[in-house]
């Protein structure tokens, strides 16, 4: 147990404001208050906006710009969940098992390549090294079309493979570089240890590493989640049958197959497809904050 | 090396080496090398479908492929085509246009609501979480479409002039207007460099700031003389981060115009046409041409930025 509460660089700071800043008199500390709650209001405006709407009937929604629905209508989750040509869960199970695979491939993938940059040494390893972190830049559109001709030849399209194997080769180097961080922050002597115990470098890497490194897969989690849950372009290139639509792709369909009277039933689909977001941004905050701190992920 | 010494160090220390032990001793770089390799399999073999379409598309862009036909070798004709191709000047146009309004003014708020969350309010986990939620969502179909409805001509930002009897315009269907619209969702998305901003302003140490009010120094001179040189690394980073992504922009200009990039090409952005050109007319070798074309353009700003920062970016060493 002890292990496992090792201090790591990427700890938290306590959350207490630093005590120099307690400064100006309490009419100027209410008046920041103020102004930064009307801002965050400002913010949020749109999400209630949308939220209030999806359960006001569709005559409704543009009459009334208040937040509180007078007429409190739930029939347009109902018809948003069956406007489509599949009830709408055929779209979120279709869009969790792109996600699941993308996190554990992520995960596992990103994990191997950052021990090896962080704890080998081999030939090589600066090169590697440089070159992972060059490909951060790299827009990736200049790799699209001979992906895109690759995939296509392999009979990958219409279904998730050009979507969830690229995760599995370690592919994005954010994480690849976030673990890294996080794996030098830990002491040496643990490996020196599982070794001398006869752990071979893979062992140790299961059974040592991979627990510590907890909070780091928990940031690489909640990131994949949210950017594979919100993904359009590669669904929008590789999926062409509606039956296999992700949920942004199922979503914009509503868009083009629906008259102006369907915003109510659409509003609803919405919310339900960034409510997953919402909920894993409230679990996950403290990774979430944490991994853009030290990584400037969006 | 130090790996290396600890290593040996570590298994001549053991007690009665075992066979196993005894082995991983004699070879213990040779494994660890190969060790190193077997971890990076999985890199290795994403690299190469990284490195090859890399060259791969940077060959096609000197061609006419159409991905039903061969490729035929074109030399610079699809870079000759492209500065005479009017849609394509248009998307560089709206993306310029797009990133250089919204980078710096998003830029500026995360900054201005970082250094005002800086000064030690409670409630800081709230608000932070508050403003940086928008940034998980900026890219979702579901948020373009939102503001799709808010600044239609019936939504509520038109709802909210006619309070102060202002008659709004058609945001989303005037071209003057529709990517005004898409500029203000990227602002919307200062959250994520706002808690950039954040975690450098409190590595900033308190002691700088009570020496300079002990010597008298206003907010202000506190703020540009202490604050601003400390975090202008973060600053730098946040600024070519924001243009590159903000250069690759594809999801707000096809939701928004319905995959079009209208109204009149008005959110017509270059990854969109890039999209358009490859993957809805198939002129492949043009839409590889595009894409080296925006790396370059990327490759120059960055580069420009660098030089630059020289200039502006204080490293602490």
């Amino acid at each position: 147990m002890a292990l496992l509460e090792l201090p790591v660089k990427n700890k938290p700071k306590k959350e207490t404001a630093p005590e120099d800043a307690l400064t100006g008199t309490p009419g100027t500390r209410f008046s920041r208050h103020l102004i930064l709650c009307l801002v965050g209001l400002v913010m949020l405006y749109p999400l209630l906006w949308l939220i209030s709407s999806s359960f006001k009937p569709s005559n409704d929604i543009f009459r009334q710009l208040g937040l509180w629905p007078e007429n409190w209508d739930f029939s347009n989750y109902e018809q948003g969940w069956t406007a489509l040509n599949q009830p709408f869960h055929v779209y979120l199970i279709n869009s969790l098992i792109v996600v699941v695979f993308s996190i554990v491939g992520n995960i596992f993938s990103c994990a191997l390549a950052a021990y090896a940059f962080a704890r080998m040494e081999f030939t090589g390893r600066k090169l590697f090294f440089a070159l992972m972190l060059g490909t951060l830049m790299l827009p990736g559109h200049v790799l699209l079309v001979p992906q895109y001709i690759i995939f296509s030849q392999l009979g990958w399209l219409d279904t998730y493979l050009p979507l969830i194997v690229p995760n599995f080769m370690a592919t994005n180097a954010f994480f690849i570089f976030l673990m890294v961080q996080f794996m030098k922050a830990l002491p040496r002597e643990l490996d020196d240890a599982a070794q001398i115990d006869g752990c071979g470098p893979f062992r140790t890497f299961l059974r040592v590493i991979m627990p510590l490194c907890v909070p780091a897969m928990a940031t690489t989690a909640i990131f994949t989640f949210i950017s594979t849950w919100n993904e359009f372009f590669g669904p929008l290139l590789y999926i062409q049958n509606q039956d296999l639509y992700t949920v942004p792709l199922a979503l914009r369909a509503f868009m083009d197959s629906e008259g102006q009277s369907m915003w109510g039933p659409m509003f609803a689909m919405s919310v339900v497809s960034i409510a997953p977001i919402i909920g894993f941004f409230i679990a996950g905050q403290k990774y979430l904050i944490n991994g853009i701190a030290t990584t400037g992920l969006k | 090396m130090s790996v290396l010494t600890k290593q040996t160090h570590g298994s001549a220390a053991a007690p009665a080496a075992q066979s196993g032990g005894q082995r991983r001793r004699g070879n213990s770089r040779r494994t660890n090398q190969r060790s190193g390799y077997l971890f990076l399999l999985p890199w290795f073999i994403g690299m190469l479908f990284t490195i090859i379409p890399f060259f791969a598309s940077l060959y096609l862009a000197f061609t006419d492929y159409n991905l039903f036909t061969e490729p035929n070798f074109v030399g610079l004709a699809n870079f000759q085509s492209m500065f005479e191709d009017p849609r394509l000047l248009q998307s560089l146009k709206v993306t310029f246009i797009y990133t250089f309004v919204s980078v710096p003014i998003s830029l500026a708020i995360a900054l201005l609501v970082a250094l005002v969350l800086n000064r030690g309010l409670s409630g800081l986990s709230i608000y932070r979480s508050v403003y940086y939620l928008p940034s998980l969502l900026g890219g979702s179909v579901a948020i373009v479409m939102l503001w799709r409805y808010i600044f239609g001509n019936d939504g509520i930002v038109n709802g909210f002039l006619r309070w102060f009897g202002i008659q709004g315009p058609a945001w989303v269907t005037d071209p003057e207007f529709a990517l005004s619209t898409l500029i203000v969702l990227n602002v919307w998305t200062f959250g994520s460099p706002m808690v950039i901003f954040l975690a450098g302003l409190r590595q900033v140490p308190a002691m700088y700031y009570e020496a300079a009010s002990i010597d008298g120094a206003s907010r202000w001179r506190q703020f540009r003389n202490i604050t601003l040189p400390l975090i202008s690394p973060i600053i730098f980073f946040n600024l070519i981060m924001q243009l590159i992504g903000s250069f690759q922009t594809f999801t707000q200009g096809y939701v928004m115009s319905g995959g079009t990039g209208g109204p009149a090409d008005s959110t017509l952005f270059y990854n969109l046409y890039l999209y358009q050109k490859g993957f809805t007319e198939f002129e492949m070798g043009y839409a590889s041409a595009m894409a080296w074309l925006l790396l370059m353009i990327i490759a120059i700003f960055t580069a420009i930025n660098f030089i630059a920062s020289k200039f502006w970016v204080f490293y602490d060493n």
